[in-house]
Protein backbone atom coordinates (compact mmCIF):
# COMPACT_ATOMS: atom_id res chain seq x y z
CA UNK A 1 0.00 0.00 0.00
CA UNK A 2 1.54 3.32 -0.97
CA UNK A 3 0.78 6.36 1.19
CA UNK A 4 2.72 8.97 -0.80
CA UNK A 5 2.83 9.25 -4.57
CA UNK A 6 4.96 11.71 -6.50
CA UNK A 7 3.87 12.50 -10.03
CA UNK A 8 6.32 14.41 -12.23
CA UNK A 9 7.42 16.79 -9.54
CA UNK A 10 9.65 19.70 -10.56
CA UNK A 11 10.87 22.28 -8.08
CA UNK A 12 12.64 25.58 -8.73
CA UNK A 13 14.44 27.96 -6.40
CA UNK A 14 13.88 31.04 -8.56
CA UNK A 15 15.68 29.81 -11.69
CA UNK A 16 17.60 26.94 -10.10
CA UNK A 17 15.97 23.67 -11.09
CA UNK A 18 16.43 21.65 -7.87
CA UNK A 19 14.07 18.69 -8.41
CA UNK A 20 13.63 17.23 -11.87
CA UNK A 21 10.67 15.14 -12.82
CA UNK A 22 10.45 13.14 -9.61
CA UNK A 23 8.02 10.23 -9.67
CA UNK A 24 7.56 7.25 -7.39
CA UNK A 25 5.71 5.85 -4.42
CA UNK A 26 6.44 5.53 -0.75
CA UNK A 27 4.93 2.53 1.03
CA UNK A 28 2.94 2.77 4.19
CA UNK A 29 4.64 1.65 7.42
CA UNK A 30 7.99 1.25 5.81
CA UNK A 31 11.29 3.06 6.01
CA UNK A 32 12.42 4.80 2.86
CA UNK A 33 16.00 6.06 2.75
CA UNK A 34 17.07 8.94 0.51
CA UNK A 35 20.73 8.83 -0.43
CA UNK A 36 22.92 10.84 -2.76
CA UNK A 37 25.76 13.36 -2.71
CA UNK A 38 25.39 16.78 -1.05
CA UNK A 39 23.31 19.27 -2.94
CA UNK A 40 21.46 16.69 -5.00
CA UNK A 41 18.07 17.72 -3.60
CA UNK A 42 17.33 15.23 -0.82
CA UNK A 43 16.38 17.90 1.74
CA UNK A 44 14.45 19.83 -0.87
CA UNK A 45 12.47 16.71 -1.73
CA UNK A 46 11.81 15.94 1.93
CA UNK A 47 10.56 19.49 2.53
CA UNK A 48 8.25 19.25 -0.45
CA UNK A 49 6.43 16.37 1.28
CA UNK A 50 5.17 18.55 4.16
CA UNK A 51 5.26 21.81 2.25
CA UNK A 52 8.01 23.32 4.36
CA UNK A 53 9.34 24.73 1.09
CA UNK A 54 6.42 27.16 1.23
CA UNK A 55 8.43 29.06 3.85
CA UNK A 56 11.25 29.76 1.38
CA UNK A 57 10.87 32.77 -0.86
CA UNK A 58 10.99 32.16 -4.57
CA UNK A 59 10.15 28.45 -4.54
CA UNK A 60 7.93 27.15 -7.32
CA UNK A 61 6.71 23.58 -7.59
CA UNK A 62 5.03 21.72 -10.45
CA UNK A 63 3.48 18.27 -10.66
CA UNK A 64 1.54 16.47 -7.96
CA UNK A 65 2.31 14.91 -4.62
CA UNK A 66 -0.51 12.77 -3.28
CA UNK A 67 -0.66 11.87 0.37
CA UNK A 68 -3.43 9.37 1.12
CA UNK A 69 -4.73 10.11 -2.40
CA UNK A 70 -5.04 13.89 -1.82
CA UNK A 71 -2.89 16.31 -3.79
CA UNK A 72 -1.19 18.27 -1.01
CA UNK A 73 -0.52 21.20 -3.36
CA UNK A 74 -4.19 21.67 -4.12
CA UNK A 75 -5.37 25.19 -3.28
CA UNK A 76 -7.79 24.19 -0.52
CA UNK A 77 -5.37 22.05 1.50
CA UNK A 78 -4.99 23.08 5.13
CA UNK A 79 -1.21 23.30 5.36
CA UNK A 80 -1.09 23.37 9.18
CA UNK A 81 -3.11 20.21 9.35
CA UNK A 82 -0.92 18.58 6.71
CA UNK A 83 2.19 19.36 8.73
CA UNK A 84 0.55 18.04 11.84
CA UNK A 85 0.03 14.72 10.08
CA UNK A 86 3.53 14.65 8.61
CA UNK A 87 6.08 15.17 11.36
CA UNK A 88 9.60 16.35 10.68
CA UNK A 89 12.92 15.88 12.48
CA UNK A 90 15.85 18.07 11.46
CA UNK A 91 19.56 17.55 11.11
CA UNK A 92 20.47 19.70 14.08
CA UNK A 93 18.36 18.98 17.17
CA UNK A 94 16.19 22.10 17.53
CA UNK A 95 14.27 21.91 20.80
CA UNK A 96 12.52 25.11 21.84
CA UNK A 97 14.14 27.08 24.68
CA UNK A 98 11.47 25.77 27.03
CA UNK A 99 11.15 22.92 29.47
CA UNK A 100 11.24 19.29 28.34
CA UNK A 101 7.54 19.01 29.09
CA UNK A 102 6.61 22.18 27.21
CA UNK A 103 8.59 21.02 24.20
CA UNK A 104 6.60 17.83 23.88
CA UNK A 105 3.31 19.53 24.72
CA UNK A 106 3.90 22.38 22.24
CA UNK A 107 2.24 20.77 19.25
CA UNK A 108 -0.79 19.56 21.19
CA UNK A 109 -1.27 22.96 22.75
CA UNK A 110 -1.25 24.81 19.44
CA UNK A 111 -3.77 22.30 18.17
CA UNK A 112 -6.04 23.20 21.03
CA UNK A 113 -5.48 20.62 23.75
CA UNK A 114 -5.78 22.24 27.16
CA UNK A 115 -6.68 19.42 29.52
CA UNK A 116 -3.80 18.93 31.90
CA UNK A 117 -4.33 15.22 32.43
CA UNK A 118 -4.57 14.49 28.75
CA UNK A 119 -1.41 16.50 28.11
CA UNK A 120 0.46 14.64 30.85
CA UNK A 121 -0.58 11.37 29.33
CA UNK A 122 0.46 12.19 25.77
CA UNK A 123 3.75 13.68 26.95
CA UNK A 124 4.53 10.46 28.77
CA UNK A 125 3.50 8.28 25.83
CA UNK A 126 5.51 10.29 23.37
CA UNK A 127 8.63 10.33 25.52
CA UNK A 128 8.29 6.58 25.98
CA UNK A 129 7.86 6.08 22.25
CA UNK A 130 11.01 8.12 21.70
CA UNK A 131 12.88 5.99 24.27
CA UNK A 132 13.59 9.03 26.41
CA UNK A 133 11.10 8.69 29.26
CA UNK A 134 13.34 6.86 31.72
CA UNK A 135 16.06 9.47 31.33
CA UNK A 136 13.87 12.54 31.78
CA UNK A 137 10.84 11.52 33.82
CA UNK A 138 12.18 13.28 36.92
CA UNK A 139 13.33 16.44 35.16
CA UNK A 140 10.35 17.26 32.96
CA UNK A 141 10.31 20.87 34.16
CA UNK A 142 13.99 21.39 33.44
CA UNK A 143 15.11 23.24 30.29
CA UNK A 144 15.53 21.06 27.24
CA UNK A 145 18.92 22.65 26.58
CA UNK A 146 20.36 20.79 29.53
CA UNK A 147 20.03 17.52 27.62
CA UNK A 148 22.81 15.98 25.53
CA UNK A 149 22.66 16.23 21.75
CA UNK A 150 21.35 12.70 21.38
CA UNK A 151 18.71 13.25 24.04
CA UNK A 152 17.69 16.52 22.40
CA UNK A 153 17.23 14.72 19.10
CA UNK A 154 15.05 12.07 20.75
CA UNK A 155 13.14 14.91 22.41
CA UNK A 156 12.52 16.38 18.95
CA UNK A 157 11.25 12.98 17.83
CA UNK A 158 8.95 12.83 20.88
CA UNK A 159 7.74 16.35 20.08
CA UNK A 160 6.88 15.26 16.55
CA UNK A 161 5.16 12.05 17.73
CA UNK A 162 3.03 13.92 20.27
CA UNK A 163 0.69 15.30 17.60
CA UNK A 164 0.11 11.76 16.26
CA UNK A 165 1.44 12.04 12.73
CA UNK A 166 1.17 9.20 10.26
CA UNK A 167 4.36 10.01 8.43
CA UNK A 168 7.71 11.02 9.87
CA UNK A 169 10.30 12.86 7.77
CA UNK A 170 13.86 12.82 9.05
CA UNK A 171 16.66 14.86 7.52
CA UNK A 172 19.99 13.30 8.50
CA UNK A 173 18.79 12.95 12.09
CA UNK A 174 21.99 11.36 13.34
CA UNK A 175 24.66 13.23 11.41
CA UNK A 176 25.27 15.64 14.31
CA UNK A 177 25.42 12.86 16.92
CA UNK A 178 28.00 10.53 18.41
CA UNK A 179 27.96 6.77 17.54
CA UNK A 180 26.18 5.71 20.74
CA UNK A 181 23.36 8.24 20.32
CA UNK A 182 23.20 7.27 16.66
CA UNK A 183 22.74 3.62 17.54
CA UNK A 184 19.97 4.53 19.98
CA UNK A 185 18.13 6.57 17.40
CA UNK A 186 18.52 3.86 14.76
CA UNK A 187 17.04 1.36 17.16
CA UNK A 188 14.23 3.79 17.89
CA UNK A 189 13.52 4.25 14.18
CA UNK A 190 13.26 0.47 13.86
CA UNK A 191 10.62 0.49 16.60
CA UNK A 192 8.68 3.39 15.09
CA UNK A 193 8.44 1.59 11.80
CA UNK A 194 5.63 -0.58 13.18
CA UNK A 195 3.33 2.44 13.43
CA UNK A 196 4.69 5.12 11.16
CA UNK A 197 5.79 5.66 7.60
CA UNK A 198 9.31 7.00 7.77
CA UNK A 199 11.28 8.84 5.11
CA UNK A 200 14.87 9.41 6.14
CA UNK A 201 17.72 11.26 4.46
CA UNK A 202 21.09 9.81 5.31
CA UNK A 203 24.68 10.24 4.29
CA UNK A 204 25.62 7.03 5.94
CA UNK A 205 25.40 4.07 3.55
CA UNK A 206 25.55 1.51 6.37
CA UNK A 207 22.70 3.28 8.07
CA UNK A 208 20.57 3.19 4.93
CA UNK A 209 21.37 -0.49 4.42
CA UNK A 210 20.70 -1.36 8.07
CA UNK A 211 17.40 0.33 8.66
CA UNK A 212 15.53 0.98 5.42
CA UNK A 213 13.16 -1.12 3.34
CA UNK A 214 13.40 1.01 0.22
CA UNK A 215 16.08 3.36 -1.01
CA UNK A 216 15.98 6.22 -3.48
CA UNK A 217 19.24 7.39 -5.00
CA UNK A 218 19.27 11.10 -5.91
CA UNK A 219 21.71 12.76 -8.24
CA UNK A 220 21.56 16.40 -9.35
CA UNK A 221 17.87 16.75 -8.66
CA UNK A 222 16.82 13.48 -10.24
CA UNK A 223 15.94 10.12 -8.80
CA UNK A 224 18.34 7.78 -10.56
CA UNK A 225 17.06 4.63 -8.96
CA UNK A 226 14.31 3.89 -6.46
CA UNK A 227 13.89 0.29 -5.37
CA UNK A 228 14.11 -2.07 -2.42
CA UNK A 229 17.18 -1.45 -0.30
CA UNK A 230 18.19 -5.03 -0.96
CA UNK A 231 18.27 -4.45 -4.69
CA UNK A 232 19.91 -0.98 -4.53
CA UNK A 233 22.76 -2.24 -2.38
CA UNK A 234 23.30 -5.64 -3.92
CA UNK A 235 22.22 -5.43 -7.51
CA UNK A 236 21.74 -1.82 -8.60
CA UNK A 237 20.61 -1.47 -12.19
CA UNK A 238 22.33 1.88 -12.79
CA UNK A 239 26.10 2.19 -12.93
CA UNK A 240 25.99 5.55 -11.09
CA UNK A 241 24.16 3.99 -8.15
CA UNK A 242 26.76 1.29 -7.93
CA UNK A 243 29.59 3.83 -8.09
CA UNK A 244 28.03 5.98 -5.38
CA UNK A 245 27.40 3.10 -3.01
CA UNK A 246 30.90 1.77 -3.58
CA UNK A 247 32.14 5.21 -2.50
CA UNK A 248 33.62 6.10 -5.88
CA UNK A 249 32.12 9.62 -5.72
CA UNK A 250 30.03 11.81 -3.42
CA UNK B 1 18.51 63.49 31.49
CA UNK B 2 17.80 60.68 33.89
CA UNK B 3 17.35 58.27 31.05
CA UNK B 4 20.77 59.15 29.74
CA UNK B 5 22.13 58.44 33.12
CA UNK B 6 20.31 55.10 33.24
CA UNK B 7 21.82 54.14 29.94
CA UNK B 8 25.22 55.39 31.01
CA UNK B 9 24.96 53.23 34.06
CA UNK B 10 24.33 50.10 32.01
CA UNK B 11 27.06 51.13 29.63
CA UNK B 12 29.48 51.52 32.49
CA UNK B 13 28.71 48.08 33.78
CA UNK B 14 29.51 46.76 30.31
CA UNK B 15 32.73 48.71 30.14
CA UNK B 16 33.67 47.45 33.57
CA UNK B 17 33.31 43.79 32.68
CA UNK B 18 34.95 44.29 29.27
CA UNK B 19 37.94 45.92 30.92
CA UNK B 20 38.28 43.08 33.37
CA UNK B 21 38.31 40.67 30.47
CA UNK B 22 40.95 42.67 28.65
CA UNK B 23 43.17 42.78 31.70
CA UNK B 24 42.77 39.06 32.35
CA UNK B 25 43.47 38.12 28.76
CA UNK B 26 46.52 40.31 28.75
CA UNK B 27 48.11 38.67 31.77
CA UNK B 28 47.36 35.28 30.27
CA UNK B 29 49.02 36.20 27.00
CA UNK B 30 52.05 37.55 28.72
CA UNK B 31 52.63 34.50 30.85
CA UNK B 32 52.09 32.24 27.86
CA UNK B 33 54.62 34.29 25.93
CA UNK B 34 57.31 33.99 28.57
CA UNK B 35 56.72 30.30 28.86
CA UNK B 36 57.03 29.48 25.20
CA UNK B 37 60.12 31.61 24.84
CA UNK B 38 62.05 29.29 27.15
CA UNK B 39 60.82 26.02 25.66
CA UNK B 40 60.82 26.37 21.89
CA UNK B 41 62.27 29.65 20.72
CA UNK B 42 62.33 28.62 17.08
CA UNK B 43 58.71 27.64 16.54
CA UNK B 44 56.70 29.76 18.91
CA UNK B 45 57.93 33.30 18.91
CA UNK B 46 57.47 35.75 21.72
CA UNK B 47 54.54 38.01 21.15
CA UNK B 48 55.59 41.60 20.65
CA UNK B 49 53.42 44.23 22.30
CA UNK B 50 54.28 46.94 19.86
CA UNK B 51 54.10 50.65 20.44
CA UNK B 52 50.99 51.10 18.31
CA UNK B 53 48.98 48.60 20.31
CA UNK B 54 49.99 50.29 23.51
CA UNK B 55 49.02 53.77 22.30
CA UNK B 56 45.67 52.64 20.95
CA UNK B 57 44.95 50.79 24.13
CA UNK B 58 45.79 53.80 26.31
CA UNK B 59 43.65 56.14 24.24
CA UNK B 60 40.70 53.78 24.39
CA UNK B 61 41.19 53.40 28.11
CA UNK B 62 41.15 57.19 28.55
CA UNK B 63 37.94 57.39 26.54
CA UNK B 64 36.32 54.85 28.82
CA UNK B 65 37.57 56.78 31.85
CA UNK B 66 36.10 60.06 30.60
CA UNK B 67 32.59 58.67 30.66
CA UNK B 68 33.13 56.95 33.99
CA UNK B 69 34.52 60.07 35.64
CA UNK B 70 31.78 62.29 34.21
CA UNK B 71 29.15 60.00 35.59
CA UNK B 72 30.79 59.83 38.96
CA UNK B 73 30.97 63.62 38.92
CA UNK B 74 27.32 64.01 38.01
CA UNK B 75 26.17 61.56 40.66
CA UNK B 76 28.38 63.25 43.27
CA UNK B 77 27.00 66.74 42.56
CA UNK B 78 23.48 65.35 42.50
CA UNK B 79 24.02 63.64 45.83
CA UNK B 80 25.61 66.62 47.60
CA UNK B 81 22.94 69.10 46.51
CA UNK B 82 20.16 66.63 47.25
CA UNK B 83 21.46 66.05 50.76
CA UNK B 84 21.63 69.75 51.33
CA UNK B 85 18.03 70.06 50.06
CA UNK B 86 16.91 67.54 52.62
CA UNK B 87 18.44 69.64 55.39
CA UNK B 88 15.78 72.24 54.63
CA UNK B 89 12.88 70.00 53.69
CA UNK B 90 12.03 66.78 55.44
CA UNK B 91 11.99 63.60 53.35
CA UNK B 92 8.58 62.87 54.82
CA UNK B 93 6.93 66.03 53.55
CA UNK B 94 8.77 65.61 50.21
CA UNK B 95 7.15 62.22 49.77
CA UNK B 96 3.71 62.92 51.22
CA UNK B 97 2.85 66.55 50.58
CA UNK B 98 0.40 66.79 47.71
CA UNK B 99 1.38 70.28 46.55
CA UNK B 100 4.48 71.44 44.73
CA UNK B 101 4.92 75.23 44.99
CA UNK B 102 8.60 75.95 45.65
CA UNK B 103 8.55 79.19 43.68
CA UNK B 104 5.90 81.05 45.69
CA UNK B 105 4.54 81.24 49.21
CA UNK B 106 3.35 79.20 50.97
CA UNK B 107 6.08 76.87 49.79
CA UNK B 108 5.23 73.20 49.36
CA UNK B 109 7.63 70.49 48.30
CA UNK B 110 5.44 67.49 47.53
CA UNK B 111 7.17 65.55 44.76
CA UNK B 112 3.98 63.51 44.20
CA UNK B 113 2.56 66.31 42.08
CA UNK B 114 5.48 66.15 39.66
CA UNK B 115 5.73 62.40 39.93
CA UNK B 116 2.12 61.95 38.93
CA UNK B 117 2.71 64.20 35.93
CA UNK B 118 5.68 62.13 34.83
CA UNK B 119 3.83 58.88 35.47
CA UNK B 120 0.81 60.03 33.52
CA UNK B 121 2.95 60.88 30.51
CA UNK B 122 5.04 57.72 30.78
CA UNK B 123 2.12 55.35 31.22
CA UNK B 124 0.23 57.04 28.40
CA UNK B 125 3.24 56.91 26.10
CA UNK B 126 3.88 53.27 26.98
CA UNK B 127 0.27 52.36 26.26
CA UNK B 128 0.74 53.82 22.80
CA UNK B 129 4.25 52.65 22.04
CA UNK B 130 4.75 49.22 23.62
CA UNK B 131 1.86 47.31 22.03
CA UNK B 132 2.14 49.10 18.69
CA UNK B 133 5.92 48.79 18.65
CA UNK B 134 5.80 45.11 19.49
CA UNK B 135 3.19 44.44 16.82
CA UNK B 136 5.20 46.39 14.27
CA UNK B 137 8.26 44.33 15.22
CA UNK B 138 6.33 41.07 14.85
CA UNK B 139 5.07 42.21 11.47
CA UNK B 140 8.55 43.16 10.30
CA UNK B 141 10.31 40.04 11.51
CA UNK B 142 7.65 37.38 10.85
CA UNK B 143 5.33 38.62 8.12
CA UNK B 144 6.99 41.25 5.95
CA UNK B 145 9.04 40.01 3.04
CA UNK B 146 12.60 41.22 2.59
CA UNK B 147 11.71 44.05 0.23
CA UNK B 148 9.21 45.61 2.63
CA UNK B 149 11.60 45.22 5.53
CA UNK B 150 14.40 46.87 3.62
CA UNK B 151 12.21 49.94 3.08
CA UNK B 152 10.63 50.18 6.53
CA UNK B 153 13.67 49.59 8.75
CA UNK B 154 15.59 52.69 7.63
CA UNK B 155 12.44 54.79 7.90
CA UNK B 156 12.08 53.71 11.52
CA UNK B 157 15.64 54.73 12.19
CA UNK B 158 15.07 58.15 10.61
CA UNK B 159 11.96 58.62 12.73
CA UNK B 160 14.02 57.88 15.82
CA UNK B 161 16.31 60.75 14.86
CA UNK B 162 13.71 63.53 14.61
CA UNK B 163 14.50 66.30 17.14
CA UNK B 164 12.04 66.24 20.02
CA UNK B 165 11.21 69.91 19.63
CA UNK B 166 9.59 68.99 16.32
CA UNK B 167 7.49 66.40 18.10
CA UNK B 168 6.64 69.05 20.71
CA UNK B 169 5.16 71.41 18.16
CA UNK B 170 3.48 68.51 16.41
CA UNK B 171 1.72 67.78 19.71
CA UNK B 172 0.75 71.38 20.36
CA UNK B 173 -0.33 72.44 16.90
CA UNK B 174 -1.68 69.22 15.42
CA UNK B 175 -2.57 66.55 17.97
CA UNK B 176 -4.05 68.85 20.60
CA UNK B 177 -6.50 70.60 18.21
CA UNK B 178 -7.51 67.16 16.93
CA UNK B 179 -8.12 65.87 20.44
CA UNK B 180 -10.11 68.96 21.33
CA UNK B 181 -12.61 68.01 18.68
CA UNK B 182 -13.29 64.88 20.73
CA UNK B 183 -12.87 66.49 24.17
CA UNK B 184 -14.06 70.08 23.71
CA UNK B 185 -13.56 70.92 27.41
CA UNK B 186 -9.90 69.98 27.37
CA UNK B 187 -7.36 72.78 27.73
CA UNK B 188 -4.65 73.67 25.26
CA UNK B 189 -2.05 72.16 27.54
CA UNK B 190 -2.85 68.61 28.56
CA UNK B 191 -1.19 65.33 29.44
CA UNK B 192 -3.08 63.34 26.81
CA UNK B 193 -1.66 65.02 23.74
CA UNK B 194 1.85 65.05 25.17
CA UNK B 195 1.77 61.39 26.14
CA UNK B 196 0.44 60.28 22.75
CA UNK B 197 3.21 62.16 21.01
CA UNK B 198 5.89 60.90 23.42
CA UNK B 199 4.52 57.46 22.59
CA UNK B 200 4.89 58.16 18.88
CA UNK B 201 8.42 59.35 19.53
CA UNK B 202 9.53 56.17 21.30
CA UNK B 203 7.58 53.81 19.03
CA UNK B 204 10.28 53.44 16.36
CA UNK B 205 12.79 52.58 19.04
CA UNK B 206 10.59 49.81 20.44
CA UNK B 207 9.84 48.47 16.99
CA UNK B 208 13.40 48.57 15.75
CA UNK B 209 15.09 47.10 18.83
CA UNK B 210 12.42 44.42 19.34
CA UNK B 211 12.72 43.48 15.70
CA UNK B 212 16.47 43.11 16.08
CA UNK B 213 15.89 40.77 19.00
CA UNK B 214 13.33 38.70 17.08
CA UNK B 215 15.36 38.44 13.90
CA UNK B 216 18.23 36.97 15.88
CA UNK B 217 16.06 34.05 17.04
CA UNK B 218 17.41 31.08 15.04
CA UNK B 219 15.43 30.00 12.01
CA UNK B 220 15.64 26.39 13.16
CA UNK B 221 13.29 27.18 16.07
CA UNK B 222 10.71 28.63 13.71
CA UNK B 223 11.04 25.61 11.42
CA UNK B 224 10.54 23.31 14.40
CA UNK B 225 7.24 25.01 15.16
CA UNK B 226 6.05 25.24 11.55
CA UNK B 227 6.77 21.54 11.13
CA UNK B 228 4.36 20.83 14.00
CA UNK B 229 1.62 22.69 12.17
CA UNK B 230 1.90 26.09 13.83
CA UNK B 231 0.56 29.15 12.03
CA UNK B 232 2.63 32.27 11.56
CA UNK B 233 0.91 33.96 14.48
CA UNK B 234 1.52 30.94 16.73
CA UNK B 235 5.17 30.86 15.76
CA UNK B 236 5.46 34.56 16.53
CA UNK B 237 3.58 34.40 19.84
CA UNK B 238 4.78 31.10 21.22
CA UNK B 239 8.29 30.74 19.88
CA UNK B 240 9.77 34.00 18.65
CA UNK B 241 8.49 36.46 21.25
CA UNK B 242 9.36 34.22 24.22
CA UNK B 243 12.81 33.49 22.81
CA UNK B 244 13.43 37.18 22.16
CA UNK B 245 11.84 38.23 25.45
CA UNK B 246 14.97 39.58 27.01
CA UNK B 247 15.73 41.81 24.02
CA UNK B 248 12.12 42.95 23.88
CA UNK B 249 12.17 43.88 27.56
CA UNK B 250 15.38 45.82 26.98
CA UNK B 251 13.72 47.78 24.21
CA UNK B 252 10.75 48.48 26.49
CA UNK B 253 13.00 49.70 29.28
CA UNK B 254 14.99 51.98 27.04
CA UNK B 255 11.76 53.38 25.63
CA UNK B 256 10.19 53.90 29.06
CA UNK B 257 13.35 55.55 30.32
CA UNK B 258 13.27 57.89 27.36
CA UNK B 259 9.62 58.69 28.05
CA UNK B 260 10.34 59.52 31.68
CA UNK B 261 13.32 61.63 30.72
CA UNK B 262 11.58 63.30 27.77
CA UNK B 263 11.63 67.04 28.28
CA UNK B 264 10.84 69.08 25.19
CA UNK B 265 7.51 67.59 24.24
CA UNK B 266 6.12 67.79 27.74
CA UNK B 267 7.43 71.31 28.33
CA UNK B 268 5.71 72.50 25.19
CA UNK B 269 2.50 70.50 25.21
CA UNK B 270 1.68 69.30 28.72
CA UNK B 271 1.68 72.62 30.57
CA UNK B 272 3.34 73.91 33.72
CA UNK B 273 0.89 73.10 36.46
CA UNK B 274 2.21 70.64 39.05
CA UNK B 275 -0.87 68.71 40.05
CA UNK B 276 -1.55 65.44 41.80
CA UNK B 277 -3.93 63.98 39.25
CA UNK B 278 -4.38 60.93 37.08
CA UNK B 279 -6.72 62.65 34.65
CA UNK B 280 -4.96 62.83 31.27
CA UNK B 281 -7.21 65.68 30.09
CA UNK B 282 -5.68 68.07 32.62
CA UNK B 283 -2.62 70.19 32.35
CA UNK B 284 0.26 68.76 34.38
CA UNK B 285 3.95 69.31 34.94
CA UNK B 286 6.53 66.56 34.76
CA UNK B 287 9.75 66.44 36.71
CA UNK B 288 11.77 67.24 33.62
CA UNK B 289 9.56 70.15 32.64
CA UNK B 290 9.91 71.55 36.15
CA UNK B 291 13.70 71.40 35.91
CA UNK B 292 13.54 73.30 32.62
CA UNK B 293 11.22 75.89 34.07
CA UNK B 294 13.43 76.58 37.06
CA UNK B 295 16.66 76.44 35.11
CA UNK B 296 15.37 79.07 32.68
CA UNK B 297 14.29 81.49 35.42
CA UNK B 298 16.88 83.45 37.34
CA UNK B 299 17.40 81.72 40.62
CA UNK B 300 20.06 82.22 43.18
CA UNK B 301 22.79 79.67 43.42
CA UNK B 302 22.38 77.78 46.70
CA UNK B 303 18.79 78.86 47.26
CA UNK B 304 16.12 76.32 48.06
CA UNK B 305 14.65 76.73 44.54
CA UNK B 306 18.07 75.89 43.18
CA UNK B 307 18.31 72.78 45.32
CA UNK B 308 14.90 71.52 44.23
CA UNK B 309 16.36 70.91 40.77
CA UNK B 310 18.74 68.39 42.24
CA UNK B 311 16.18 66.76 44.47
CA UNK B 312 13.92 66.31 41.45
CA UNK B 313 16.85 65.12 39.34
CA UNK B 314 17.72 62.60 42.01
CA UNK B 315 14.14 61.32 42.03
CA UNK B 316 14.33 60.82 38.27
CA UNK B 317 17.60 59.00 38.67
CA UNK B 318 16.22 56.68 41.33
CA UNK B 319 13.15 56.03 39.20
CA UNK B 320 15.07 54.98 36.09
CA UNK B 321 17.34 52.94 38.27
CA UNK B 322 14.35 51.09 39.72
CA UNK B 323 12.98 50.45 36.25
CA UNK B 324 16.30 48.96 35.25
CA UNK B 325 16.25 46.71 38.30
CA UNK B 326 12.74 45.51 37.51
CA UNK B 327 13.83 44.84 33.95
CA UNK B 328 16.80 42.79 35.10
CA UNK B 329 14.50 40.77 37.31
CA UNK B 330 11.98 40.26 34.48
CA UNK B 331 14.72 39.14 32.14
CA UNK B 332 16.02 36.62 34.61
CA UNK B 333 12.54 35.40 35.49
CA UNK B 334 11.45 34.73 31.90
CA UNK B 335 14.76 33.94 30.32
CA UNK B 336 14.71 31.53 27.39
CA UNK B 337 18.16 30.78 26.10
CA UNK B 338 18.99 29.47 22.70
N1 LIG C 1 16.68 27.83 0.36
C1 LIG C 1 17.31 27.62 -0.81
N2 LIG C 1 17.39 28.61 -1.72
C2 LIG C 1 18.02 28.42 -2.90
N3 LIG C 1 18.59 27.28 -3.27
C3 LIG C 1 18.55 26.24 -2.41
C4 LIG C 1 17.91 26.36 -1.13
N4 LIG C 1 18.02 25.19 -0.48
C5 LIG C 1 18.70 24.37 -1.32
N5 LIG C 1 19.01 24.98 -2.47
C6 LIG C 1 19.74 24.40 -3.62
O1 LIG C 1 19.04 23.28 -4.06
C7 LIG C 1 19.93 22.20 -4.30
C8 LIG C 1 19.54 21.01 -3.45
O2 LIG C 1 19.78 21.30 -2.09
P1 LIG C 1 19.39 20.34 -0.91
O3 LIG C 1 18.01 19.88 -1.11
O4 LIG C 1 19.69 21.02 0.35
O5 LIG C 1 20.43 19.13 -1.16
P2 LIG C 1 20.83 17.96 -0.16
O6 LIG C 1 19.90 17.94 0.99
O7 LIG C 1 20.72 16.74 -1.02
O8 LIG C 1 22.24 18.19 0.21
C9 LIG C 1 21.32 22.72 -4.02
O9 LIG C 1 21.91 23.06 -5.24
C10 LIG C 1 21.10 23.90 -3.19
O10 LIG C 1 22.10 24.87 -3.43
MG1 LIG D 1 20.40 18.21 3.08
Amino acid sequence: MSIIQMKNVDLYYDKHHALKNISGEIKERSITALIGPSGCGKSTFLRSLNRMNDMIQGVRIEGEILVADQNIYHADVNVENLRKNIGMVFQQPNPFPKSIYDNVAFGMRIHGMRDRKELDEVVEQSLKAAALWDEVKDILKKPAYGLSGGQQQRLCIARALAVHPQILLMDEPTSALDPISTAKIEELIGELRKQYTIVIVTHNMQQAARISDDTAFFLQGEIIEFDTTEKIFHAPSDQRTEDYIAGRFG
Amino acid sequence: MASIRGVTFLFLKEVGTKMNEVVLKDTRNRSAGNHSQKETPGIVQKKRMNREDLIVKSILFLCAMVSILTTIGIVAVLLVETLSFFKDVSLFSFLTDTKWTPLFKPEHFGILSLLSGSLLITVGASLVALPLGLMAAIYLSEYADDRVRRVIKPILEVLAGIPTIVYGYFALTFVTPLLRVIFPDMGVFNALSASIVVGIMILPMVASLSEDAMVSVPKSLRNGAYALGATRLEVARKVVVPAAFSGIISSFVLAISRAIGETMIVTIAAGATPKLTLNPLESVQTMTAYIVQVSLGDIQHGSIEYKTIFAVGMTLFVLTFLINLIAQWLKRRFKEEY
